[in-house]
């Protein structure tokens, strides 16, 4: 009957502590803060755009965009390859979704089949193993040929994308000078940019909407950085810094060979002899052709692969690079080599990004909010906690503490978790500490009627929490039900609002049920016993 | 413990009330749907005042360096500026505007244009404090996200109910639900309050709320089931509501305090959130004793949880039809 043993006890009262050593840190200042001694937690909750003031932009990419540009590109590819393979096309166009070719003799349709067919790629890391492939390719006629992407395919190269178009824009955010953005990918097409502190957004969107900045440059062959920092830049060249420090200067000529629009596909791989790690790219025709030349001049020497004025690669071209496609060989993890295909894909943005919304809150706005939910939470606070005690007397103070436990506790997993907390979540964190107030009542309410009914008070107070806890947890269980659903399907106000209040839930069973109950436990051990003694519950 | 006073609450409720709830199950489950239709009668006639969020446009929040604003001022500028209809409304205080400009025929330049004027027009003398655009794609995915939101919820709670308890318990949640998202919609269309994503939130919140009540209900009259096996089935439902009515209004109580301190003192941006709550909490609280276990009366429930299967209460099945 209401026993609790040794273990019990101290497991509870850790778990207080811990959570007050959690939420500690967001009552000290950030002197105190760097003083305190390295293995304490010095989480701080972070608060929501909302409340801090910030912009919040949601970018929206046009699949329509990639897919036109893919299929332009498997356009080209399919020509190149049929005239590599000497056949006549008469026609090549994009119909619908599909590229359609028609060829000029219909007795070439077998070796067209065959060298068309080599265009397709297998979906899926190959050393995983592969599955399905990214086009079909299909004889629709005696001399035509049908290239249609298939929807793995689509859902793969919008994936890759997008991919590109937040490394981009992570890059020009950064660019900026912003502290602390948040950029991820929101759905299938879309990206979302969150920069705490920023109200003015034009410059952002400036940015952000600005097309490619990726060049290839030729590097000086003899004079070094140094020589010409030291002596004199040689005419129509230029030094530019590495993407990294420890990467150096380069001497590159400032009319780039090639622009990275010109670029039509990069991707990770493996050499196929060294197994090595390499970075895939593709050109279009243009573009193919300026860099077929310029590697036909310089075979031995270094280029330069320069990103929003930074060098972030200078190989060594190794022999010609003709057709417009090559890999740079470098000292690639597989790691490195699918963050350099990324940058070369993002450095112009695949697709055109619009903005699809647009919020920001000014500084003076997020500070006024935070002080009208301090004050209403302290009045709100009073409120419950006067009502509890007037009613329940010595044990609505056990409920009151309760509740401080459970503020403490949310407060405490909601900075483990790293979820902020918004207007609505304040309001989230409300409704918990009602939902909190409501298990104490139940308790109670419980425990009187058993007293009422004739048990003792021990027996009461062991009935009032066993028959109280079903009801308990069957109301608790209906609103975490409803605040999964709003989780899982809402959006950002309603997002921050479930998972106050799921957070706020699980926390008040722990708070308003052992909690309380311990220190009821404690309060019967320090009643007076004996002969004579009769308790009596001050509930 | 022993530094802490011993001291007695104050227990004011007469717990011995018994008031006689099922004797007007039949006026109150009226009200009820005469105020459902009245709801949907306002809904249908004046539709909601959509927000930023579901209808697309742009708001923009203004505060005045220079003491009061001019909204009337504000509006006859704003207005001339050929970008459709603005809307100017005073926000909290008398310094505080929310210009509201509706979305542009063409597409995001236009938008922006459009914003551009207004915050030239708008000059130096104003400090924009928050600033939201969006755009149609998203208000109308939104729109339809917030819909099946609370279509879920109300689906997830039922199947809950219905879990844990027998089927009549659940068609009494789902009515009972129904009622509360339906009269706290119906006011804001009525009042033509701000419909935004917030009030989403706590529509789905008050389904949580009311869902509470209606379990500590349903908890109890399942107690008083197997407890009482001979009862009438309308004397057990007064008698369950009886026993839960102090923890109702107590937990009521408590919750309209801290919602209307929140209401009062938490800030403009979110007093249509809050405001929405309060009426929550109160409809929540009324349909858990009026609506929900009314209909167990009417509906009647099985008897016997030993197992055996055991005849239909008579009484409950003759008053079903007499009513």
């Amino acid at each position: 009957m209401l026993n609790f043993p040794r273990w019990k006890q101290a497991a509870i009262l850790l778990t207080c502590l811990a959570g007050l050593l959690v939420v500690l840190p967001n009552f000290l200042s950030q002197q105190t803060l760097d003083k305190w001694p390295r293995w304490l937690p010095k989480w701080q909750l972070s608060l929501g755009l909302d409340l801090r003031g910030g912009a919040h932009l949601l970018y929206t990419m046009e699949i329509n965009d990639v897919r036109k540009d893919w299929l332009d590109g498997l356009r080209d590819d399919a020509r190149r390859r049929l005239r590599d393979a000497k056949i006549a096309v008469s026609a090549a166009g994009i119909s619908g979704n599909a590229v359609q070719v028609r060829l000029n003799k219909a007795e070439d349709a077998d070796a067209a089949l065959k060298a068309l067919r080599q265009m397709i790629q297998p979906i899926g890391n190959p050393l995983m193993g592969g599955s399905g492939t990214d086009i079909d390719v299909q004889k629709t006629g005696a001399d035509t040929f049908t290239i249609a992407p298939t929807e793995a395919g689509l859902k793969q190269r919008v994936g890759n994308a997008i991919d590109a178009a937040i490394e981009t824009v992570r890059r020009r955010v950064d660019a900026v000078g912003t502290k602390e953005p948040h950029i991820v990918r929101e759905g299938e097409s879309r990206i979302l940019v969150q920069v705490p502190g920023l109200q003015d957004t034009a410059e952002l969107e400036r940015l952000i909407g600005e097309t490619a900045r990726l060049s290839f440059h030729e590097v000086h062959p003899s004079v070094t950085p140094a020589e010409a920092k030291a002596g004199r830049v040689p005419v129509g060249f230029k030094i530019y810094q590495g993407v990294d420090k420890r990467e150096g200067e380069y001497l590159l000529r400032e009319s780039p060979v090639v622009r990275g629009d010109e670029l039509n596909d990069a991707s990770p791989g493996f050499h196929p002899q060294t197994t090595q790690p390499i970075v895939q790219f593709g050109f279009n025709n243009s573009g193919a052709r300026k860099f077929g030349k310029f590697t036909r001049d310089h075979v031995g020497k270094p280029f330069a692969i320069v990103l929003d004025d930074k060098v972030i690669s200078a190989p060594e071209i190794r022999s010609a690079i003709e057709g417009g496609s090559g890999y740079i060989e470098g000292n690639f993890t597989p790691e490195t080599s699918t963050k350099l295909a990324i940058q070369l894909r993002s450095g112009a943005l695949p697709a055109k990004l619009t903005i699809a919304e647009k919020r920001t809150v000014g500084p003076s706005l997020g500070s006024d909010s935070i002080e009208a939910g301090k004050l209403a939470g302290i009045i709100g606070g009073m409120a419950t906690i006067i009502l509890t005690v007037l009613y329940y007397g010595t044990f609505g103070i056990f409920a009151c503490f309760g509740l401080i436990v459970h503020g403490i506790l949310t407060v405490a997993l909601m900075s483990l978790f790293g979820s902020a907390l918004t207007l609505p979540g304040i309001a989230g964190l409300v409704l918990g500490i009602a939902m909190a107030v409501d298990a104490n009542v139940l308790i109670y309410e419980r425990i009187r009627e058993e007293v009422r009914g004739g048990k003792t008070p021990v027996a009461a107070i062991d009935a009032g929490f066993s028959r109280a806890f079903v009801t308990i947890a069957d109301s608790q269980l209906t609103t975490l039900a409803c605040a999964l659903v709003m989780f899982w399907l809402g959006a950002g106000p309603i997002r921050g609002f479930a998972v106050t209040l799921t957070i706020g839930i699980c926390t008040s069973i722990f708070a308003s049920v052992t909690v309380v109950r311990l220190l009821i436990y404690y309060w019967l051990n320090a009643q007076p016993r004996g002969k004579g003694t009769r308790l009596a519950l001050p509930v | 413990m022993r530094f802490l006073p011993n001291f007695r609450g104050f227990d004011f409720f007469p717990h011995d009330l018994r008031l006689p709830f099922m004797r007007y199950k039949g006026l109150c489950l009226a009200l009820s749907l005469i105020a459902m239709a009245l709801s949907l009668a306002t809904i249908w006639q004046r539709g909601f005042n959509y927000g930023v969020d579901f209808t697309g446009g742009t708001v923009i929040e203004v505060q005045s360096k220079t003491g009061p604003a001019d909204i009337a001022g504000l509006r006859e500028k704003l207005n001339q500026l050929g970008i459709g209809s603005v809307q100017i409304q005073s926000f909290g205080t008398p310094a505080d505007v929310l210009i509201r400009i509706e979305q542009q025929k063409g597409g995001e330049a236009e938008q922006t244009a459009a914003v551009g004027k207004v915050t030239a027009a708008l000059g130096s003398q104003y400090e924009q404090r928050r600033y939201e655009s969006v755009g149609p794609a998203v208000s109308g995915e939104l729109r339809w996200t917030g819909f099946t939101a609370v279509i879920a919820g109300l689906f997830a709670i039922v199947a809950y109910v219905w879990l844990r308890f027998e089927w009549q318990f659940a068609a009494g949640a789902i009515v009972a639900l129904t009622h509360d998202v339906l009269l706290v919609a119906g006011i804001f269309s009525f009042l033509q309050l701000e419909f935004d994503l917030s009030i989403v939130a706590a529509l789905l919140t008050i389904l949580g709320y009311s869902v509470n009540d209606t379990v500590v209900v349903s908890d109890r009259i399942r107690e008083n089931l197997r407890k009482y096996k001979k009862m009438e089935l309308d004397a057990l439902l007064d008698l369950s509501i009886n026993e839960t009515l102090s923890r109702t209004i107590l937990t009521g109580c408590t919750a309209m305090a801290v919602l209307l301190a929140l209401y009062i003192f938490g800030g403009e941006v979110i007093r249509n959130f809050n405001l929405a709550m309060l009426l929550g909490v109160v409809i929540g609280t009324y349909s858990s004793v009026f609506i929900g276990a009314p209909l167990l009366g009417y509906l009647g429930v099985k008897r016997d949880w030993t197992g055996a299967p055991a005849p239909k209460p008579a009484g409950a099945a003759q008053r079903a039809r007499a009513a």
